[in-house]
């Protein structure tokens, strides 16, 4: 990592202490991840291997064959599917047209294992191809046309319910400025078991998750990259009950981030944490070996509870983030690690604490695109105080080198963005960027001042903490509310009944490839 | 009394609007956007300001006078209460009318993930230095979270015989709230809870008549804090402790 000259006074053996507890927090659960497999492990494993569709009743294939499976998912998917291929001598897409139309995998009496092998071998060959080909395509298109690279990089929010829609509105904001497009979910996808396929038009608050969507969104955006001559990003969310599936599509289809946070499901959706934690790692597999950008979600603990108060809550999860990230092979340039402008803007000096703990951020973490989110607790309706508070969070992330900026929309607490609030927003954040661009180089801080000891202070903090984590254990800490003031019991919580043991021998020819492409596990 | 807007002169009538036409940017379209907000009645339109959203979209910014006024006299609208306690003030109310603890169950109901309304209400530190109900010594707080089923809210309320239950929906786009809202009244008429406990809603799109037009007790929208709803529950529940006796 280079060492940066700290403008704030951080203590480098500090910052170090802190990484070393949070590796000591973690190991424990990765041991448990490695141990376990769990159901949308599997189903996005039959993705990766080409299983897709949906029967007439709307049930997608993946959740077919876990269903056929039950208690054999153990052992692993992917054999039956395999199997299948080998013994009815099919393509994926004809298999899965059966499985559609009621065909029990299961029963298909097994073929040798040599034979699965090499059926495995020829698939997760094509994959790799697939997930090169995107790869090597989004670093062509950024190369190209590097020029129009912005520092930070604009982020908007789509969320029309209607993937069409979404579209008119997603290369309008690309047009004006925007870089990075994140088609909001609708309200309740995270807590869907499967992945709808196909189209759709019809979501709230957001836009069903789809391989389908994906592919409509990316092909309108790509329309405009060549239009502007500037890469643009497409985000999706790579949480819930489907988080590793989630991953697998976006892989395919090329999308450029996901937001993926190791316990927002847990605290924020009511996720059990073993699934949680076992599907956080396989899908960041997949994010890694796709080149995809992460964004976590620490902003939600400052719109739970106080940002000033609870700062270091953020700082924590955001190095046990970067461990567990880092424990799936992912390298740092891929840590989009959250945060946020949240406090209430009525606090004398507030201001100085939103840029002391954004600019502790970016010196602790130098390598990282962290992923910048704007006020909305304290967005009420006034939409001309919003916009100023817009502009201030504007200045902070310029002035701090942040990577992913999302912009705060001058109607938020009122409806889904129109069409000129984003462009409003588009104009505020290039304007302010611009007219600053050199700021950052020029400042330094009064040394123990009220920037410097605010930072201190936080990372004083958050060592506290997480010291207290690893005496009691990860598992223990979220189940005595240690986070976000939310208790989680590590057997509640949905999809607990999807998590498996590995059965001795189990067999993932995905998961296989995975490690040994980003070495982890060695 | 009638009353117009008021720009910098009494009775001008002046009002500013904001809006998108899908026309590409020209004079044309401007020309469009002033004669469609005459349309809309205004008087002496003036279009200050028109950018290109896109290729297909153009925003105008316009200002305009009406003359179209109102008799505020004939305006009706209940606030729930007419006025509020502070938090002091609702635990000592408790602790003289009901001698015991009173208990209220909140949650987002249905498919709705957004908890910042019930926890600004709720939780333990509130919102902008107003405490939530967690905080109250005689007030015993449940706030369940985020996406809880209807069911499950109401099944809470009855175990720990609730004495309110609070329902946020943040959530409004094509009404999406008022579909849930309404599922929950006609699970609480089934459950014979309603005119029990106290059924309220709120949410940053909801307000009372529109909670009442639904069949609950009350609705809060925007800029609520929890002694607001504090407020509401005991001298609701006090009324009808009184008017069974």
């Amino acid at each position: 990592m280079t060492p940066v000259k700290s403008k704030l006074g951080l203590s480098r053996p500090k910052i170090e202490e802190a990484r070393e507890l949070a590796a000591e927090i973690t190991a424990p659960v990765q041991q448990f991840i490695d141990a376990h497999t769990t159901v949308t492990v599997e189903r996005a494993t039959l993705r990766l291997l080409g299983a897709d569709g949906a029967n007439a009743d709307g049930v997608p294939v993946p959740n077919l064959v876990a269903a056929q499976c039950g208690d054999k998912l153990a052992g692993g998917a992917a054999s039956f599917y395999l199997n299948a291929l080998v013994k009815l001598d099919k393509t994926p897409a004809a298999l899965n047209k059966e499985i559609e139309k009621g065909l029990n995998i299961c029963e298909i009496p097994f073929t040798d294992q040599k034979r699965v092998q090499k059926k495995a071998d020829e698939l997760v060959k094509g994959l790799d191809a697939r997930i090169a080909g995107n790869v090597a395509h989004r670093n062509a298109k950024l190369k190209q046309y590097k020029d129009k690279f912005k520092s930070p990089q604009i982020y908007v929010i789509v969320a029309t319910g209607n993937i069409y829609e979404d579209v008119k509105q997603a290369q309008a904001a690309a047009l004006r400025g925007a870089d990075i497009i994140a088609v909001i979910r609708t309200t309740g996808q995270s807590l869907l078991d499967y992945v709808p396929y196909g189209a759709t038009t019809e979501g709230f608050g957001g836009t069903y998750a789809t391989q389908e969507n994906f592919r409509i969104m990316r092909a309108a955006l790509d329309e405009v990259v060549e239009k502007e001559g500037r890469y643009i990003k497409l985000v999706n969310y790579c949480s819930g009950l489907c988080m590793p599936e989630i991953a697998a599509m976006g892989a395919l289809e090329r999308l450029d981030m996901m937001l993926n946070d190791s316990m927002y499901g847990i605290l924020f959706r009511d996720i059990n944490m073993y699934r949680t934690f076992t599907d956080q790692f396989f899908s960041r597999m997949i994010n890694t070996a796709a080149d995809i950008i992460i964004n976590t979600g620490e902003d939600n603990y400052l719109t739970t509870s106080d940002a000033v108060e609870k700062a270091h809550t953020v700082l924590a999860s955001q190095f046990l983030n970067e461990r567990f990230a880092a424990g799936a092979g992912m390298p740092n340039r891929l840590m989009g690690l959250g945060h946020a402008f949240e406090m209430n803007p009525d606090l004398k000096n507030g201001f100085l604490y939103e840029y002391a703990q954004a600019l502790m951020a970016r010196e602790i973490f130098p390598e990282h695109p962290l992923k910048y989110m704007p006020p909305t607790k304290f967005m009420t309706g006034d939409i001309f105080k919003g916009y100023a508070m817009n502009t201030l969070f504007n200045f902070v992330s310029k002035a701090t080198g942040q990577g992913i900026h999302l912009l705060g929309m001058l109607t938020e607490a009122i409806h889904t963005p129109y069409l000129q609030d984003r462009a409003l927003a588009i104009d505020n954040a290039l304007y302010v960027h611009n007219t600053m661009e050199g700021f950052a180089d020029e400042i330094e801080f009064k040394k123990g001042g009220i920037i410097q000891k605010r930072a201190q202070l936080v990372l004083d903090e958050t060592i506290e903490m997480l010291g207290e984590v690893k005496k009691h254990g990860l598992f223990t800490a979220i189940e005595t509310g240690m986070f976000a003031e939310i208790k989680r019991p590590r057997d509640g919580g949905k999809g607990f009944d999807g998590v498996y043991e590995k059965a001795p021998g189990y067999y993932n020819p995905a998961e296989a490839y995975l490690k040994k492409k980003l070495k982890v596990g060695k | 009394m009638f009353i117009k807007p008021y720009g910098d002169t009494s009775d001008d009538g002046a009002v500013q609007l904001s809006f998108t036409l899908p026309v590409k940017n020209s004079g044309r379209a401007k020309e469009a956007a002033r004669l469609y907000v005459q349309k809309l009645g205004f008087k002496k339109v003036d279009v200050v300001h028109a950018a290109a959203l896109s290729g297909d979209f153009t925003f105008f910014v316009a200002y305009g006078k009406t003359d179209i006024s109102l008799d505020y006299d004939k305006v009706e609208y209940a606030e729930a209460v007419d006025k509020y306690m502070s938090m002091d003030e609702v635990n000592d109310f408790i602790k003289t009318h009901f001698k015991r603890k009173l208990v209220i169950v909140g949650a987002c109901t249905g498919t709705d993930a957004h908890t910042v309304g019930i926890d600004a209400i709720m939780n333990m530190k509130g919102y902008n230095h107003h405490f939530g109900l967690e905080r109250y010594p005689m007030i015993e707080a449940l706030n369940m979270g985020s996406q809880v089923p209807n069911e499950k809210i109401l099944a809470k309320a009855k175990e720990l015989k609730a004495d309110a239950v609070l329902v946020s929906q943040i959530v409004t786009q094509k009404d999406v709230h008022i579909k849930n809202l309404t599922e929950l009244i006609e699970l609480a008429e089934a459950e014979k809870m309603r005119g029990k406990t106290l059924l309220v809603m709120g949410g940053p799109r909801v307000n009372n008549k529109l909670a009442k037009e639904l069949g609950y007790d009350a609705g809060f929208g925007s800029g609520t804090y929890a002694e607001h709803v504090a407020t509401f529950v005991v001298k609701k529940l006090y009324e009808r402790m009184t008017s069974r006796k």
